[in-house]
């Protein structure tokens, strides 16, 4: 009898496969859209940042993290500079990659774990673009189908002496350096190029049209999505790694096959 | 008449190779040459390691330049690497593209030659400091010594030349530099470069220019003094290191045939086989990355290839500003005293074997190596040259050991300004000690024999631990050596003593003053004869 039963119970209960490979399709659609829908929030900021009530939120936010660095009118004070016209952008570029809220003192203000969810961060933006008008957040549509080889490039004539050509990065004066560019959202390195943070210049829209950004971002994303042909890219860092490699892997296994082929003699 | 007849071959190999013996009488050399003896150790292949990295190279090479075109001409990129795509650039580089993206194997190969070229002026290199260490330069081989330097050169000019073809972003910025320091040079400079690149850097010639350099002219003198290098191999007999039954008549070993020539050729596939591993698994020099050459960008972390990195640093390590206004002419000292200082080291490592057997008086002919504790001079010497040589190779990666280590770039450049002169006379020091302690260690073994780590209570209480005499074959290794002794300052047969004759001997007593004499047969019996009351 129970099996009877159970039996019935699974070919009434369960579905058929069609149904699972619908359900499948339909999860991911659900999670596809979720992510589109996620994506452009970060990018576009669907939050409306003039809203009155998104500035308010974002008033509170500053005045309990950023306060006492900018001042309480995001005037500056003898700890951070102050943050009028700064805009929505490099708020969103500084928080974003969690370089603010500043931690410690150094030549150069790291990236952390970031400290705000996305709407916090937008609120923040909202915040200061409030207090006057700056350069803002791009929108989607600024960072998508850029030309990859003109990216290229522009990327060599205006990034490269601080990235390095590969984005492996490199080293300036007194223990600052330019990142590596591997793993930077678009928005990021667009909002980057917008309002130069730290030590890097500002590439404003006469140096390099919005396209051309459009064409860098371009350019970056295609390098990080093709690695190298050739194998291994050693860190990018060209001839002091092949260098290093050659010495330690490559002419260390040749000693050691030498080694080994005398020793066999003996 | 009668060898003919008694010569007379059967079978098809026996028949040809005794039709060549009557036109070229081959066959002594074979046999005078396959009788010759090779000592085997693992650091004699070292120089074998380069032998087959050039062949490598020859071989690559000559794949490459089926399909590389030596031209500046400008052409649009049409080729399948999409980053690069309706770029202008030169046919060089867009050939150098074609060969990695659209030839069946031609990354594979360029890979191969890259790596190649590393590994033979690194094997070169190391072949070098063993020579060096063992005192393997000294009479009658001080020429080939001289001949291997002219290698040594030559592989870095080679290695030079090759990565400056394909005419990309690294190798321009290289050549830049070549230029700068040509332009620093007084009064001639300017027109030096004008002539190296057919006008104004960097013209339309030079990429053709070293193109002809790098296949044919530096290629044809490397493999002449390949072939001479290997001569005098042959003619001098390889050393040996001391050892029971190896003395300085003699080689102990393999002959080359069939034995040693078996070997070695199944040691070429194994250097093949490390090299091809290499450049299947790990991109070298991603040209497609840097892009065409344009003289406006540079890149961060801009190095070349490791055996340039030297030169690189010198001039990373020279404080700025060091330029004076003189006749009408800049003379910029921050770029020719590096070229002078690496001129000079350069010159010195040429020179070495020259000057130490002047500075030692020794005319004898050396057969057997020395273990480089029993020359604390002359390894002191060699462990400060290695250190200079290795600051100036690290200061080449100053930014990248900056950003890699999280230090400054200004801490990285001063710390390496002072180790650059402070090192050498460290490391000198250092190593002088621990060679002199080494043998004060040998000549305690050869004569009390080891420590067996048994305690014996003597009858008044004493405790003693027994020592157990070396036999014959380790003591031999520890107590046959050449004991060189500060030359005496005696009139000449004119009886005057010269200044030259003065430096020689202070320069002799500063590298003999400190030494361990081995122990002699006397000693050790007397040693015995004692031990047993
Ligand atoms: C510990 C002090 C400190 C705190 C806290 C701090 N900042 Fe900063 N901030 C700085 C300093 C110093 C700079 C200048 C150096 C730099 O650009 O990184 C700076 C720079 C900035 C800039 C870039 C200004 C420009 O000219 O582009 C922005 C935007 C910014 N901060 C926003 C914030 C926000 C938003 C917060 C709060 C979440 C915050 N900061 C918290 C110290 C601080
Ligand atoms: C003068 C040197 C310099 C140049 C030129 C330069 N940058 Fe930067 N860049 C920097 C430095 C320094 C930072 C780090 C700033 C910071 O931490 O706030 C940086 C940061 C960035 C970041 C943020 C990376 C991260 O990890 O969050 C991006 C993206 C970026 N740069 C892109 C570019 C692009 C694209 C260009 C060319 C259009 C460029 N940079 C040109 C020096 C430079």
């Amino acid at each position: 009898m129970r099996n009877k039963t159970s039996r019935s119970a699974r070919r009434s209960g369960r579905r058929g496969p069609l149904a699972s490979i619908v359900l499948i399709a339909l999860g991911l659609a659900a999670t596809g859209g979720a992510y589109v829908a996620f994506s452009s929030v970060s990018a576009t900021a669907s939050i409306d940042l003039s809203s009155p009530a998104v500035i308010d939120e974002g008033s509170k936010l500053f005045a309990a993290n950023c306060a006492t660095c900018h001042g309480m009118q995001a005037q500056g004070t003898a700890n951070g500079p102050s943050l009028i016209g700064v805009g929505s952008a490099a708020v969103d570029f500084q928080v974003g990659t969690g370089r603010m809220p500043m931690q410690a003192q150094g030549p150069q203000a790291l990236k952390k774990p970031v400290q705000f969810t996305a709407e916090q961060t937008s609120a923040l933006a909202a915040y200061v673009s409030s207090l006057a008008p700056g350069p803002s957040i791009p929108t989607q549509t600024q960072l998508e189908n850029g030309n990859v080889s003109n990216g290229g490039e522009l990327f060599r004539i205006n990034c490269a002496m601080c990235h390095n050509v590969a984005g492996a990065g490199g080293a300036l004066t007194e223990g600052k350096f330019a990142p590596v560019l591997k793993g930077v959202a678009a928005v990021h390195v667009y909002e980057a190029m917008l309002t130069g943070p730290q030590n890097m210049p500002v590439f404003n829209d006469l140096n390099l049209t919005p396209d051309e950004k459009k064409d860098i971002i371009a350019y970056l994303a295609y390098n990080e999505a093709n690695p190298s042909p050739g194998g291994l890219e050693l860190g990018s860092l060209g001839p002091v790694s092949e260098g290093l490699f050659l010495w330690i892997f490559g002419l260390g296994s040749i000693v050691a096959l030498t080694v080994w082929i005398t020793a066999k003699s003996n | 008449m009668s060898t003919v007849a008694t010569n007379q071959q059967t079978g098809f190999v026996g028949k040809a190779s005794n039709y060549l013996d009557e036109r070229t009488s081959i066959s002594g050399a074979v046999k005078e040459f396959g009788r010759k003896i090779f000592p085997d150790h693992w650091s004699f292949l070292l120089g074998e390691v380069a032998l087959y990295s050039f062949v490598i190279i020859l071989l690559s090479g000559s794949f490459l330049t089926f399909f590389f075109q030596a031209s500046m001409d400008v052409v649009t990129y049409t080729g399948s690497y999409v980053p690069l795509k309706g770029i202008e650039m030169s046919a060089a580089m867009s050939s150098t593209l074609d060969i990695s993206f659209d030839l069946r194997g031609g990354l594979l190969m360029r890979q191969i030659h890259h790596w190649a070229a590393l590994l033979f002026v690194a094997a070169i290199g190391l072949h070098m400091l063993r020579v060096f260490f063992t005192g393997a330069f000294r009479k009658p081989r001080e020429l080939n010594w001289s001949i291997g330097f002219v290698l040594f050169v030559l592989a870095m000019a080679e290695g030079f030349t090759g990565y400056s073809l394909p005419d990309d972003l690294l190798s321009g910025n290289g050549l830049r530099i070549i230029d700068g320091m040509v332009n620093a040079v007084p009064v001639v400079g300017t027109w030096i470069t004008f002539l190296l690149f057919g006008g104004e850097f960097p013209g339309s010639d030079i990429v053709g220019r070293l193109y002809t350099l790098h296949i044919l002219l530096l290629p044809a003198i490397l493999l002449i003094f390949i072939v001479l290098h290997l001569m005098f191999v042959i003619i001098h007999k390889h050393t040996q290191y001391p050892g029971p039954g190896k003395t300085e008549n003699n080689v102990v070993g393999f002959p080359i045939l069939p034995v040693y020539a078996a070997k070695a050729g199944g040691f070429f596939f194994i250097v093949f086989g490390v090299v091809a591993l290499m450049a299947s698994l790990v991109t070298i020099n991603p040209i497609w990355v840097y892009g065409p050459y344009d003289p406006s960008p540079v890149s961060a972390g801009t190095q070349p290839d490791w055996y340039i990195g030297f030169a690189d640093g010198a001039l990373r390590l020279i404080p700025p500003h060091l330029e004076t206004v003189w006749l009408g002419y800049v003379w910029s000292w921050n770029i020719l005293i590096p070229i002078l200082i690496l001129l000079v080291f350069l010159a010195a490592v040429f020179a070495y074997p020259f000057i130490e057997a002047w500075v030692t008086g020794d005319k004898r002919e050396h057969h057997l190596l020395d273990r480089p504790r029993n020359a604390p001079a002359r390894t002191a010497i060699g462990a400060a040259g290695v250190t200079f040589y290795a600051v100036l190779w690290a200061a080449a990666s100053s930014d990248i050991i900056a950003t890699h280590f999280k230090v400054t770039m200004e801490g990285v450049i001063n710390t390496l300004q002072i180790l650059l002169i402070l090192g050498p006379i460290i490391a000198f020091a250092v190593t002088k000690r621990v060679c002199l302690a080494l043998q004060k260690k040998d000549r305690t073994m050869a004569l009390h024999g080891f420590e067996t780590g048994r305690i014996v209570r003597m009858p008044g209480g004493e405790y003693i631990e027994v020592h157990q005499q070396l036999d014959e074959y380790d003591r031999w290794k520890l107590v046959s050596f050449n004991d060189n002794a500060p030359l005496m300052l005696r009139p000449n047969p004119k009886g005057k003593i010269t200044g030259g004759m003065r430096a020689r001997a202070r320069l002799s007593r500063w590298f003999f003053e400190d030494r361990i004499a081995p122990v002699t047969p006397t000693e050790h019996a007397l040693e015995l004869e004692q031990s047993h009351h």
